[in-house]
C-alpha cells in the first residue's frame, strides 16, 4: 500500500517534471516542424540562470519568500533573450531545409550553447537550496514529500493549462492553429507567419527555461545538465505525438509513472523501460499515441 | 575513370600509413587508429545519408561491435584483433539485419528517433548491468595479431596496420557496393522515393540491406575501438556518440568512401587541438564547424576536392 502510493506520488511528481521539460518541444514541433534539439540547451540555460540569479539575490538580502518569483524572472530573462537571438538570427535562414538538415542544425547550436553556458558560468556546480526547503514538508502515511513537489505539479497544470486556453480561446492561439494546419494557406490569408515562428520559438523555449529554472533548486546545476533532458523530451513528446498538446500530457503521464514504478520495483529496467515504451510506440503508432493519419505528400 | 582514381587513393592512403607509421610520433598512430574507428562507423553513416537518412542511433551498433568484442577477451581470452573485429562485425550485422525489418519502414525524422530509442534501451541496459561494469565498463585485454603479441612499442603501429587493411578492404567493398545498381539507387531514394518503386525496385529492401552494411560496419568500428582503447563503457551507446558520427559524416559529405575516414580524422584533430587549447570551447569548435558545412557546403568538405578535379 505504501509502496503503491509512493509509486503513485513520484510518478506524478515526475511526470509534472517531464511535461514542463517537454511540452515546449511538441509546440515547437506542432507550429514549425522543427524537432529542436536546443530545447536542452534552454532547460539548462533556464537552470543556470535562476540558480545564479537566485543565489545572488538571496545573498543580497532578498525575502526568502520571493525566491520563486525570481525563479520564473530568470527563466523569462534567458528565454527572452537567447530565444528571439536563435530565431532571427539563424533559424529563420533554414525553415526551407529538410527537416532532418534543421535537426542537424540545431544540434549544432546545441553543442555551441553546451559552451556558452561553461563559459558565463563555469564548469563548477552550482546549489540553491532554499527554495526547495522553504515551504517544509508533508507526510503520506510513512512518506515524506517536501511542499516544493507541489509547485513543479503546479506549474506543470499552469503551464498544460495556460497553453491549451491560448491555443483554444485566443485570436494569437486560433491564428497559430492555422498556421499548424496549413502555413502556405496562412500566409495567404494574411497571417504573419515569420512573427508566428518567432512567437512560439520563443514560448517554446521559455516552457524549457521554465522547466529547468524551476528543477534548479532541487538538484546541482553542472555542466550537460540538458544533455540527458532532451534524449528523455523526446521520448516524452514521441510517445504522446509529436505536436499534440494532450499527447505531452500523456507521453509525461505514461514515462512518469512507469519509471517511478520500475524504480520501485524493479531498479536495474529504470532507464531502460522509458526507451523501451518509445521504441514500442514508434513501432506499432509511428505518429505517436495522439496523432492522426496523415496523407502522404508527394 | 573515377572510379579507379578512387582505388588509387585508396592504396596510395593504405600504403603511406604502413610506411609512414614507424616512424611516425606515438600518439598520431592512436589518434589515426581512433579515426579510423569512427571512420568505420561514419561509412556506414554515409550509405544512409546518401538516401536521405540521419541515423540518431548509431552508436548502438558502434557498442555491440565493442562489447561483443570484450565479451570475447573477458569470457574466452580472445584478444587478436582480428577476429575481434570479425566478432563485432558479426554480431552488429545480425542485430542490425533483425531491427532492419522494423526501421527500413522509417524515413526522415521518425528513422533517427526510432534509432534513438533503439541506442537508448541498449545503453539503458548496460548502465545497470553490474556484471558488464555498470557506468564503470571494463578493460580489453591488450590485442594480438593471429597470436602474435607485439613489443610495447610496437603495438599501437600493429592495431593501427591491421586497421587500416580492414578499412582498406571495407572501404574497396563499399566503393564498388556503390556501383552497384542497388547501390546507386541511394540519391534515387533520396529524391523520390515512388518512382523508385514505379521502377520496380523496393526500397524496403534497398535501405534493408543498407542498414545492415552500416550495422556490421559500426560493429568493426566498434570492435577496433574497444581494443585500440582498451576500455570500454555504455557512454559508446550514449546518444552524444551517435552525434559524434553524425558530426563526422555530415562534415565529411557523402562524395567518396574515403570521406567518411578524413572527416573522422578531421573531427579527432578538432577534438584533441581545440581541447587542449581551451577545454571549454572545443563543442563551440564542434558546432560552429558543423553549421558552417551544412550552410555553405551541403555536400561536405569533399565537394570542395570534387569541385577542383572537376575544373
Amino acid at each position: 500500500m505504501e509502496q503503491l502510493a509512493a509509486v503513485l506520488i513520484d510518478g506524478i511528481i515526475y511526470s509534472a517534471w517531464l511535461f514542463v521539460a517537454a511540452v515546449g518541444l511538441t509546440l515547437i514541433y506542432g507550429v514549425m516542424k522543427i524537432v529542436n534539439v536546443t530545447h536542452g540547451s534552454f532547460y539548462a540555460l533556464g537552470a543556470y540562470a535562476a540558480a545564479s540569479i537566485t543565489g545572488w539575490a538571496l545573498r543580497s538580502g532578498m525575502p526568502e519568500g520571493l525566491s520563486y518569483a525570481v525563479l520564473l524572472g530568470a527563466a523569462l530573462l534567458v528565454a527572452l533573450v537567447v530565444a528571439p537571438l536563435i530565431e532571427r538570427g539563424i533559424l529563420r535562414f533554414m525553415y526551407a531545409k529538410d527537416e532532418v538538415v534543421i535537426l542537424l542544425i540545431t544540434y549544432a547550436l546545441f553543442l555551441v550553447l553546451e559552451d556558452v553556458i561553461k563559459l558565463i558560468w563555469g564548469v563548477s556546480p552550482l546549489f540553491i537550496a532554499e527554495p526547495y526547503g522553504l515551504l517544509g514538508s508533508f507526510d503520506v502515511l510513512d512518506l515524506t514529500y517536501p511542499y516544493y513537489n507541489l509547485i513543479l505539479v503546479g506549474v506543470a497544470v499552469v503551464s498544460g493549462a495556460g497553453l491549451a486556453w491560448l491555443l483554444g480561446y485566443t485570436r494569437t492561439g486560433k491564428l497559430l492553429v492555422a498556421v499548424i494546419h496549413d502555413t502556405e494557406v496562412s500566409r495567404a490569408m494574411g497571417i504573419n507567419v515569420e512573427r508566428m515562428y518567432l512567437v512560439t520559438f520563443t514560448f517554446g523555449s521559455l516552457l524549457a527555461a521554465i522547466g529547468g529554472a524551476f528543477t534548479a533548486p532541487t538538484v546541482s546545476v553542472v555542466p550537460g545538465l540538458g544533455i540527458e533532458v532532451i534524449v528523455l523530451s523526446f521520448a516524452v513528446v514521441v510517445i504522446g505525438g509529436l505536436g499534440s498538446l494532450p499527447g505531452a500530457a500523456l507521453g509525461a503521464l505514461i514515462v512518469g509513472l512507469v519509471r517511478s514504478a520500475t524504480v520501485h520495483y524493479l531498479p536495474q529496467a529504470e532507464l531502460f523501460v522509458i526507451y523501451f515504451v518509445m521504441a514500442m510506440v514508434l513501432a506499432f503508432r509511428p505518429r505517436g499515441l495522439f496523432s492522426l493519419a496523415e496523407a502522404r505528400k508527394i | 575513370m573515377r572510379s579507379d582514381r578512387t582505388r588509387l587513393a585508396l592504396v596510395v592512403v593504405l600504403a603511406a600509413i604502413l610506411l609512414l607509421g614507424p616512424v611516425a610520433p606515438r600518439w598520431t598512430l592512436f589518434l589515426l587508429t581512433v579515426a579510423i574507428a569512427k571512420g568505420f562507423v561514419a561509412l556506414g553513416l554515409m550509405l544512409f545519408l546518401r538516401c536521405g537518412l540521419v541515423s540518431f542511433g548509431q552508436a548502438l551498433y558502434y557498442c555491440v561491435g565493442a562489447y561483443a568484442a570484450g565479451m570475447l577477451g573477458r569470457l574466452y581470452g580472445m584478444s587478436d584483433i582480428f577476429t575481434l573485429m570479425l566478432a563485432g562485425m558479426c554480431a552488429s550485422a545480425l542485430l542490425a539485419f533483425v531491427l532492419g525489418f522494423l526501421l527500413a519502414r522509417y524515413r526522415g525524422i521518425f528513422f533517427g528517433l526510432l534509432s534513438l530509442a533503439l541506442s537508448m534501451i541498449l545503453y539503458g541496459l548496460l548502465v545497470k548491468t553490474e556484471a558488464l561494469g555498470s557506468t564503470d565498463g571494463f578493460n580489453v585485454l591488450p590485442s594480438t595479431i593471429f597470436g602474435w603479441r607485439p613489443a610495447d612499442e610496437w603495438v599501437r603501429y600493429a592495431v593501427l596496420a591491421s586497421a587500416a587493411l580492414v578499412a582498406f578492404l571495407a572501404a574497396l567493398a563499399v566503393h564498388r557496393y556503390l556501383g552497384t545498381p542497388l547501390g546507386r539507387l541511394a540519391p534515387a531514394l533520396k529524391d523520390n522515393e515512388i518512382r523508385v518503386e514505379y521502377m520496380g525496385a523496393s526500397a524496403r529492401q534497398a535501405i534493408h540491406v543498407k542498414y545492415v552494411i552500416a550495422g556490421a560496419l559500426a560493429g568493426i568500428g566498434g570492435a577496433l575501438a574497444a581494443t585500440t582503447v582498451g576500455h570500454i563503457d555504455p557512454e559508446m551507446g550514449y546518444w552524444t556518440t551517435s552525434g559524434e558520427f553524425i558530426f563526422i559524416t555530415i562534415l565529411a559529405g557523402t562524395g567518396n568512401v574515403l570521406a567518411p575516414f578524413l572527416g573522422a580524422l578531421i573531427f579527432g584533430i578538432i577534438q584533441s587541438v581545440a581541447f587542449d587549447v581551451s577545454p571549454n570551447t572545443w563543442q563551440m569548435v564542434l558546432g560552429g564547424a558543423l553549421l558552417v558545412v551544412i550552410v555553405f557546403l551541403p555536400n561536405g568538405l569533399w565537394s570542395l576536392f570534387a569541385r577542383r578535379k572537376a575544373a
